[in-house]
């Protein structure tokens, strides 16, 4: 079950129907007088996990920002089967960000407030709601106080509340970098299980292990350009850059 | 010495027995402050989460004038209504002057900016957090006024009592706009300045007993609010 | 513009908002059969309007609303229409105020009488003077502390008058042994007896003052201290919010035989306060 490579065939419909290919052209971030992004041209169409990794400072959060319409890009564009972002290619989003953000509210209104946000009714809410605490773990834990949990149990909700969206892409910021062993597996696990329900996932990771583990495509990052662009096993075997070579082989990456 | 022992045993006797002038002006005041600050409240929790979220030009003018009215003394907001509500005055069709409404509408002036820069405060150390999470889930400026208004919520309750305390406190704005009218609008405060005015110590002393313990009230519901916020990581 | 969950939620707020409004009563639409009177602290603290006034409602089912400020700012306030009568004692004020347009008509009601109240020590020596500007006199040659109202009251304006007949400004002293304590009777009276001060007060508002302290009554009786009270319906020409019949009503009797009998009744501790005089012309 928990293989990235197995057979999505039986999705096919679903599939069909996602914002894919995502084409980025000529992308530039300024921020201040720096150039955080400069010049991306980027193609991304596959039904799989595709990790974005690289060095520090990079630009790896801020292109996912960017993809995710969070912040306006200062050039370029990005295009969603060639459609610009609106606020309906926004809606068929969902991101997890580096640390949990949480309500001060339970468990299970966590999930609700958001999908009450999406203008999903009482009836569906509800259903959702326990499916998304089923899928996290957390079942007997509805109306615990959110921000109780553990770190790893709060990131295992964000998850879940992000897939009970049921968005087309699903964005990751590091969604493991502060977890324990044990909890970085829980979500792996439920990343995988997304790409079985035939959602995108865009992972930004520096964990070369979880690369391994979960991507299907490398895009290598370096001073805010794609440096590569292949998929996992070549990258891992034969990194083309000098930069990658050097990331994967632990060096510091300047 | 004994005038005052004398005086305290006799306010003790009215508040035990519920002396129904003492009852009366207590529960005018209450009325008064309570409406006060529930408008005051929508408000400003309305004002606060705007103020918070939204941008536009001059937002930190506006920001820094709500701040600075916390400090409005009461007399002037007294007199500024006062000067509404008179008959010479704009709003002098409405006949409000001398009324309890007329004592609402100054302390509603005197505590929205307190509720108002609160709320404002409270939001935005929550935005700071929630701010790209819930654009993420698509909230609108609007969805996002409301969940952080909820989110806030043990934060404007402490607001919303610190309003209530001023407003129960203060005399300088109801003397002005309600005149002090026996049975009309003799609040706590007022009736404690014409009772000592007239030298009637005891009653005046009842009535500041009966005061300084809505003060204590006020200031426990606030350390119990949160204790209990911080009990449930709703801090 | 709000998603439909949270549009709910503050919907329901705003309902709820609306339904505590409408069913607070707090009077805010008070029912109209009032009258608004603007009148003077002395008159106030010494008791008579928790006296008389409950006889004319029972009478007329007229509410008598009180607004107890000093003599200036109630006529002051009754120019602006903030009231249906005035009922103060400053007869050229009030005469004034008549022949400005600003009131209909002044009718005398009744008179009581200042006296000059100071501690029992009376470091100036007035007790039992027949001349008031004379223990003015005496109170300035002392330098002897004493208390003004120094707020533009009827009190205020008597005690200027013998300040002006002894011949004395006390002003170039305010600070020191001349206090000016802008308030109304009873204030004024705490801050005498705190101080160990001389002040003219009217009578009744003594007698009902309950922190007298070892102070006694020094100097009454001479005519100079006479304090007439009148009462005047604001014009409704120039207002027309004002309540003119009710208004008139409450005039009507308070110079009624009625009214003036309940003003006489009106005691403490069996001294007789206000005297009505109605119709004697003054």
């Amino acid at each position: 079950m928990l293989d990235p490579t197995s057979s999505l065939e039986a999705l096919d419909g679903r599939l069909a129907s996602l914002p894919l290919p995502v084409e980025i052209r000529g992308l530039v971030y300024e921020a201040g007088s720096k150039r955080v992004i400069d010049g991306i041209d980027l193609t991304i169409n596959n039904h799989r996990v595709s990790a974005i990794m690289g060095p520090n400072g990079a630009g790896k959060s801020v292109l996912l920002r960017l993809m995710h319409g969070l912040i306006t890009p200062t050039k370029g564009e990005i295009l969603w089967a060639g459609r610009r972002m609106c606020r309906l290619t926004a809606r068929r989003q969902a991101m997890v960000f580096q640390r949990p953000v949480l309500l001060r509210r339970s468990v299970a209104a966590n999930v609700s407030h958001a999908l009450g946000l999406r203008g999903v009714v009482r009836g569906e809410r509800a259903i959702r709601v326990d499916e998304a605490l089923k899928l996290a773990g957390l079942q007997g834990h509805a109306s615990t106080p959110a921000r109780v949990l553990s770190g790893g149990e709060q990131q295992r909700l964000c998850l879940a509340r992000a897939l009970s969206l049921e968005p087309d892409i699903l964005f990751l910021d590091e969604p493991t970098s502060s977890l324990d062993p044990a909890s970085t597996l829980a979500i792996e696990r439920l990343v995988l299980d997304a790409q079985h329900r035939g959602i995108k996932v865009i992972l930004v990771t520096h964990d070369v292990g979880q690369a391994r583990r979960l991507a299907h495509d490398i895009i290598f990052l370096h001073h805010g350009r794609v440096v590569e662009h292949q998929d996992a096993e070549s990258f891992f075997a034969q990194p083309q850059s000098e930069g990658a070579r050097a990331f994967l082989s632990g060096g510091l990456v300047l | 010495m004994t005038d005052f022992i004398d005086a305290f045993k006799t306010a003790l006797g009215l508040i035990a027995t519920f002396n129904p002038n003492l009852v009366e002006i207590l529960i005018l005041s209450l009325k008064v402050s309570l409406t006060a600050v529930f408008f005051a409240s929508l408000l400003g929790f309305a004002v606060g989460g705007a103020l918070a979220v939204y941008r536009f030009p001059g937002r930190g003018a506006v920001s820094a004038v709500l701040s600075a009215l916390m400090g409005l003394p009461p007399v002037v907001a007294g007199l500024g209504v006062y000067l509404l509500l008179s008959n010479v005055g704009p709003l002098g069709v409405l006949q409000l002057l001398y009324t309890p409404t007329a004592m609402i509408i100054a302390q509603v002036v005197l505590v929205t900016p307190i509720i108002g820069s609160l709320t404002r405060q409270a939001c935005e150390d929550l935005l700071e957090e929630y701010d790209e999470q819930l654009r993420s889930l698509g909230a609108s400026s609007g969805d996002i006024v409301v969940t952080l208004l909820w989110d806030c919520r043990y934060r404007l309750i402490t607001a919303v009592l610190a309003g209530f305390g001023r407003a129960i406190a203060e005399v300088g704005a109801v003397m002005i706009v309600g005149g002090n009218i026996d049975h009309v609008t003799r609040t706590m405060t007022t009736a404690i300045a014409l009772e000592t005015s007239k030298g009637n110590i005891a009653l005046a002393l009842a009535l500041g007993i009966v005061l300084l313990s809505i003060a204590f009230a006020v200031n426990a519901a606030l350390i119990g609010v949160q204790r209990l916020a911080n009990r449930f990581a709703y801090a | 513009m709000i998603s439909s969950v949270h549009r709910r939620k503050v919907l329901g707020l705003i309902l709820g908002a609306v339904l505590l409004f409408a069913a607070a009563p707090t009077g805010l639409k008070a029912d109209e059969n009032f009258i608004i009177v603007q009148s003077t602290t002395s008159t106030q603290n010494s008791g008579l309007f928790d006296h008389i006034l409950p006889q004319f409602t029972k009478k007329t089912g007229i509410e008598v609303r009180v607004v107890a400020v000093g003599t200036g700012q109630a006529l002051k306030n009754a120019r602006n229409g903030d009231g249906d009568v005035v009922f103060v004692h400053s007869k050229p004020d009030e005469e004034k105020f008549v022949s400005e347009g600003w009131g209909v008509k002044r009718y005398p009601v009744m008179y009581n009488d200042f006296v000059i109240v100071g501690p029992a020590s009376d470091p100036a020596g007035i007790a039992g003077l027949k001349d008031a500007d004379q223990a003015f006199k005496k109170i300035a040659e002392a330098k002897a502390p004493f208390a003004s109202r120094g707020d533009d009251s009827g009190t205020n304006k008597e005690e200027i008058r013998l300040w002006n007949a002894a011949e004395v400004d006390p002003k170039k002293a305010s600070g020191h042994w001349y206090l000016e304590t802008g308030s109304g009777m009873g204030a004024t009276l705490n801050t005498a007896v705190g101080k160990q001060a001389y002040t003219l007060t009217d009578r009744g508002t003594w007698l009902s003052f309950a922190n007298k302290d070892d102070f006694k009554v020094l100097v009454e009786g001479d005519p100079k201290l006479f304090n007439q009270y009148g009462v005047i319906l604001v014009n409704p020409e120039k207002h027309p919010n004002v309540k003119a019949k009710k208004g008139q009503a409450f005039i009507d009797w308070l110079i009624s035989k009625e009214g003036q009998a309940a003003i006489a009744s009106y005691k403490i501790d069996g001294q007789q306060l206000f005297f009505p005089d109605a119709h004697s012309g003054s």
